[in-house]
């Protein structure tokens, strides 16, 4: 168990040591970085200063050093616009995209398993179908244009919900849906095909030769092994969801890490636009991690193998 | 009893091999869409009305057609700087069309060499190709094709650059996994006995055999890849202005909404939405038709 865990850990370690020198590579091959690293517009005095903080005149191992004795301590440069530290700045926004991402999860969840498992238990019958054409079009529908579409319907022409920014619960409705309708259509796929395999198991045979009317086999012993693929793709989407909400966050104007990220391009502050992704993809890593330790406490049979 | 007449109904039910080799159930809507779609992209010039880049402010948010205040001079109205929304459309197909066929091909590329030279070649080639996978698809691609994008600045040609940077590692892992099974293979066996180099072996005995899932994952891609564009241009890093792409027609049609100009979101809204649901459409079809090990997926 220990040896598991300590390999896992070293393949996480391993990808955030790629992650980190692909930015930071990147950002070196395409040009100088300082022209990206000082504003617009700044004298020559701020890019030798920048020059000086990443000691961009030293051998290329010595700046990946640096930049990640900076990144370790948490230093992520500091934003042009709003002219504080982007792991600040990133901390404030965080706890709005919790909030949107949570909310969205809860409705993925309520809507994807029990259509999923309504879809399983009528395969190919009416709800199956249904299921299918709602999981393809969450799949297939740009989230901006659901969310654009959605303002049009109920903010200009009935009225209903407020089209942007924070407050009460109305405002979160819209976006909630827009960002969740993908991920609804994804837990709805999983849970049907997870539901199909688990309903065509030996111990589900079982209990329908026991006598078990369907209900009670469907709710008490296929539902709950269903389920735990499903729990798992969840855990791993709502980490997911706090970094793709990029476009629903732009429309609505929600104040969330996504939204620090569109306005990060648009005013051209590069220090924000490397910390956020830095950020995100530290963050995935690390919830990917936690899925395999917890997957190999629950079932030995992942551990054993190579 | 029972077990014979068992084993004389299941052969029945296996559907017979000439029916499966079939094209009978070609998914035709899907098909007329990205043909109409590719159609109006090649021909542009000739089918769109009006120049796409240049409007006249006389004529600015001029509604469609069959409502009050349209005229049949622009059939599906006009937008902020007194452009024709149909002739946009028309140029923005040649835009979507171009942008994702080119990254996904791209992207196919390199993900699949490198995906059968990890698989074949193995050892330390295999290691550093997979850690990049491993580390990329960390990232969300959206955010990762964002930061790209914010490095080397907007452009069409560098956005299928970016695309496929940030695609090919989808590639590569699913042939990769194939080639480690082809890889076995007696065929593939007996042409190392037969002394082929490994890199006739990878040419003519390892491709040919992962092509079937290379093209069914890029029929896939095509919706994604699509997606992610117009989402750069929506965002301002994709293709830029005064050029008609849809995800950037959009995004200038976002201020309008609130007054009312609809036809400045919903057309090219639902231009992307059919490419991508066509794209997923003919996906799966071809996953289930070319490729069971995919269907899983």
């Amino acid at each position: 168990m220990r040896q598991f865990i300590g390999r896992r850990l070293g393949y996480s370690l391993l990808s955030l040591l790629v992650l980190s020198l692909t930015i930071f590579l990147f950002v070196r091959v395409t040009g100088d970085p300082a022209t990206l690293l000082v504003e617009p517009g700044a004298s020559d005095d701020d890019i030798a200063a920048i020059h000086q903080k990443f000691g961009l005149d030293q051998p290329l191992w010595m700046q990946y050093g640096l930049f990640m004795l900076h990144l370790m301590r948490g230093d992520f440069g500091q934003s042009f616009y709003y002219q504080t530290p982007v792991l600040e700045l990133y901390l404030d926004r965080l706890p709005n995209s919790l909030l949107l991402a949570a909310v969205a999860m809860t409705f993925s969840l309520v809507v994807g398993i029990p259509t999923g498992i309504l879809a399983a238990v009528r395969v190919g019958r009416f709800w199956d179908s249904a299921g299918k054409l709602f999981a393809l079009l969450g799949l297939s529908l740009p989230s901006f244009f659901v969310g654009l579409v959605m303002i049009l319907v109920f903010s200009v022409y009935l009225g209903w919900l407020p089209s942007s920014g924070t407050g009460g619960v109305l405002h979160i409705l819209m976006p909630a849906f827009a960002l969740g309708w993908y991920f609804a259509a994804s837990h709805m796929r999983l849970t049907r095909s997870s539901m199909l395999e688990v309903l065509g198991s030996e111990y589900v045979k079982l209990a329908r030769l026991k006598g078990l009317p369907q209900s009670m086999v469907i709710c008490k012993h296929a539902f709950k092994n269903a389920l735990i693929p499903v729990l798992t793709l969840a855990g791993i989407n709502l980490v997911l969801m706090i970094n793709v909400a990029v476009v629903v966050e732009t429309v609505f104007a929600w104040p969330g890490v996504g939204r620090l990220l569109y306005e990060g391009i648009s005013f051209r502050d590069f220090p924000v636009v490397q910390g956020v992704v830095i950020m995100g993809g530290t963050m995935i890593v690390a919830v990917n991690l936690l899925v395999d330790v917890v997957y190999a406490v629950i079932d030995p049979r992942i551990r054993l193998e190579k | 009893m029972s077990i014979t007449s068992d084993t004389l109904i299941l052969p029945a039910r296996v559907p017979s091999r000439s029916g499966s080799s079939r094209l009978g159930d070609l998914p035709l809507i899907p098909i007329i869409i990205l043909g109409t779609i590719a159609f109006m992209a090649i021909f542009a010039n000739v089918l769109a009305p009006h120049n796409p880049e240049i409007g006249s402010l006389t004529a600015r948010f001029r509604p469609p057609v069959w409502q009050t205040g349209g005229s049949a001079n622009h059939l599906l109205g006009t937008d902020q700087l007194g452009r024709d929304v149909l002739s946009r459309l028309i140029f923005g197909a040649r835009v979507s069309m171009v942008v994702g066929f080119t990254a996904v091909i791209f992207a196919g590329v390199v993900g699949t060499v490198l995906g059968i030279i990890a698989g074949y070649i193995g050892g330390w080639a295999d290691q550093i190709i997979m850690r990049i996978t491993d580390a990329w698809l960390a990232l969300p691609a959206l955010t990762f094709a964002i930061f790209l994008a914010a490095i080397v600045g907007p452009s069409m040609w560098n956005i299928v650059i970016i695309l496929g940077a940030v695609y090919w590692t989808r590639y590569a892992r699913v042939v990769r996994g194939e080639v480690l099974s082809l890889k076995e293979r007696d065929f593939v066996r007996l042409a190392v006995v037969a002394g082929c180099s490994k890199w006739t072996i990878m040419r003519r005995h390892i491709l040919p055999n992962v092509a079937n899932s290379a093209i069914v994952l890029a029929t896939l891609m095509l919706g994604v890849v699509i997606v992610t564009e117009a989402s750069l241009s929506f965002l301002g890093v994709g293709v830029p202005p005064p050029q008609p792409a849809w995800g950037l027609m959009l995004s200038d049609g976002k201020q309008g909404l609130m007054v009312g100009y609809w036809w400045l979101t919903v057309f090219p809204g639902v231009c992307i939405m059919l490419m991508v649901l066509s794209a997923n459409l003919l996906g799966d079809w071809l996953r289930v038709k070319l490729d069971p090990q995919l269907r899983q997926l």
